[in-house]
């Protein structure tokens, strides 16, 4: 169920996650059911929901992080202890990483190609319709292709939870607090300082943390699902004979 | 004139390049500009506005600020990668060249040929195996550069929490605080290795040009 991009042009256009869905996107057309699926969960409730909710929750975080002093720089310094990275900027690395691994699918598909149209060219098949035909048919996945798809699966497990991990040792216990206090110099003595939306944070925080494990349980069924048609291939072609003569003494026995 | 215009450009440049090309290509606009655009430029937003030093002394914090950021992270790294991009416009100016000879040979040729002109690949040898070259060399040359200027001007890759500063108006040594410098060390560090990685594939692209040409 692929998104279409917006009508409207975009006044300044810019690098942005819409154009990096068009690169995404287009390996789509080699994915399983699962791929596809997957692709939407991240496109909707995680790219989505990071663009046109989540930054404005945590656009003002610096802004309204307030310490209750008046020492220039407490303020500053207070927020950078307790906030090396923001959520956002970690999310957002976090869906550049777990999405490029289709890319190594997409190179392999188009090396395929590649030396597909040799082999055609050499045969001496050069009308432009079979090689358009190359461009356009979907690419089975078998063989080394097989291979590709599941280590680029495995990497972005892997990336998944690398980043959920990250997260909880900087922000352990995925909850955001109301109040921290904090003696850093410059500020003169322990001071409070105080978080804005902090419940707000608590909530979108859950929410992104949820569809993360969401899409590593999308990721584990679909190596399940590849691993267990491969399985179901070879078996078949290789006990076929063996398989259903054993087959025909169990029913005439009955 | 953006950023999805300069891909524009360089996409089509694609067509000439060799595969480590290729992923160079995507590197650097997923790993960098992507980057850039989407996070880094957020935690460089406010770098001015919540610069902070410990005076009420006016003008003392923007002559502090200009002292310690002459240029900004964000601007120089935009400016790196469009230098980086370009000398892959050397290729596709050169195609270019090439192609408006042949099609001047063939004007009297049949339709297809012309047609087949445009969309053809051009074998990497010869003239444009030098110019391919060329263009490599200069991206090295670029990327070391822009990343030895970052490191000279911001002597290292860390920013501090807390500079100091006795700049005119400012009356004595006064402190001034740098917003989000955590975030800013993260990502300086990010887009230095992104830089370095891409560097490692230009040079592997060097060796492959130069071993396919002497096994020629």
């Amino acid at each position: 169920m692929p998104l279409t991009p917006p009508a409207e042009p975009d006044p300044e256009p810019k690098m942005n996650w819409a154009s990096f869905y068009a690169v995404i996107s287009g390996v789509n057309r080699h994915s399983t059911g699962i791929g596809r699926i997957w692709l939407s969960v991240l496109f909707i409730f995680r790219i989505l929901v990071l663009v046109v909710a989540a930054e404005t929750v945590w656009g003002d975080e610096k802004s309204g992080f307030t310490c209750n002093t008046q020492q220039p720089g407490c303020n500053s310094v207070c927020y950078d202890h307790f906030f090396p990275i923001s959520h956002i900027r970690l999310w957002a690395l976090q869906l550049i990483l777990v999405s490029t691994p289709a890319l190594l699918v997409a190179m392999h598909v188009a090396h395929r190609r590649h030396v597909d149209k040799r082999l055609y060219k050499m045969s001496g098949r050069t009308n432009p319709k079979d090689l358009e035909q190359i461009k356009t048919q979907k690419m089975k996945i078998t063989g080394a292709l097989w291979w590709t798809y599941v280590i680029s699966l495995l990497f972005r497990i892997v990336f998944e939870v690398i980043f959920m991990f990250l997260f909880y040792m900087i922000y352990p216990g995925y909850k955001m607090i109301r109040l921290v206090k904090c003696d850093s110099y410059p500020c003169p003595n322990t001071v409070d300082c105080f978080v804005s939306r902090p419940t707000e944070k608590t909530v979108f925080t859950v929410f992104m943390l949820a569809v993360s494990g969401v899409c590593i349980l999308l990721n584990i069924a679909e190596v399940a699902f590849l691993v267990g048609k491969a399985c179901g291939k070879h078996l078949h072609s290789a006990g076929d004979s063996t398989m259903g003569a054993w087959i025909q003494h169990k029913l005439h026995s009955f | 004139m953006s950023w999805p215009a300069l891909y524009a450009q360089l996409v089509g440049a694609n067509r000439h390049s060799t595969s480590l090309g290729k992923i160079w290509l995507s590197v650097l606009f997923i790993f960098r500009v992507m980057v850039l655009v989407v996070a880094a430029e957020s935690v460089w937003g406010d770098e001015q506005s919540d610069f902070t030093c410990n005076t009420l002394q006016p003008g003392c914090e923007n002559v502090c600020y200009d002292q310690f950021f002459p240029v900004s992270h964000i601007r120089l790294w935009s400016l790196q990668l469009v230098f980086v991009s370009t000398p892959t416009l050397l290729v596709s100016m050169y195609v270019a060249y090439r192609n408006h000879c042949d099609r001047r040979r063939l004007l009297q040729g049949q339709e297809e040929e012309l047609e087949t002109l445009k969309t053809r690949r051009l074998p990497i040898v010869g003239a444009l195996w030098w110019t391919y070259f060329c263009s490599l060399v200069f991206k090295m040359l670029f990327e070391g550069s822009f990343m030895y200027v970052l490191y000279v001007v911001y002597d290292g890759f860390e920013m501090p929490r807390l500079v100091q500063c006795d700049q005119w108006p400012c009356p004595n040594l006064v402190d001034c605080f740098i917003s989000r410098p955590t975030e800013k060390t993260i990502f300086t560090v990010f887009m230095a290795t992104a830089s370095s990685i891409c560097m490692v594939l230009n040079l592997a692209e060097l060796a492959y040009l130069v071993a396919k040409a002497l096994n020629r």
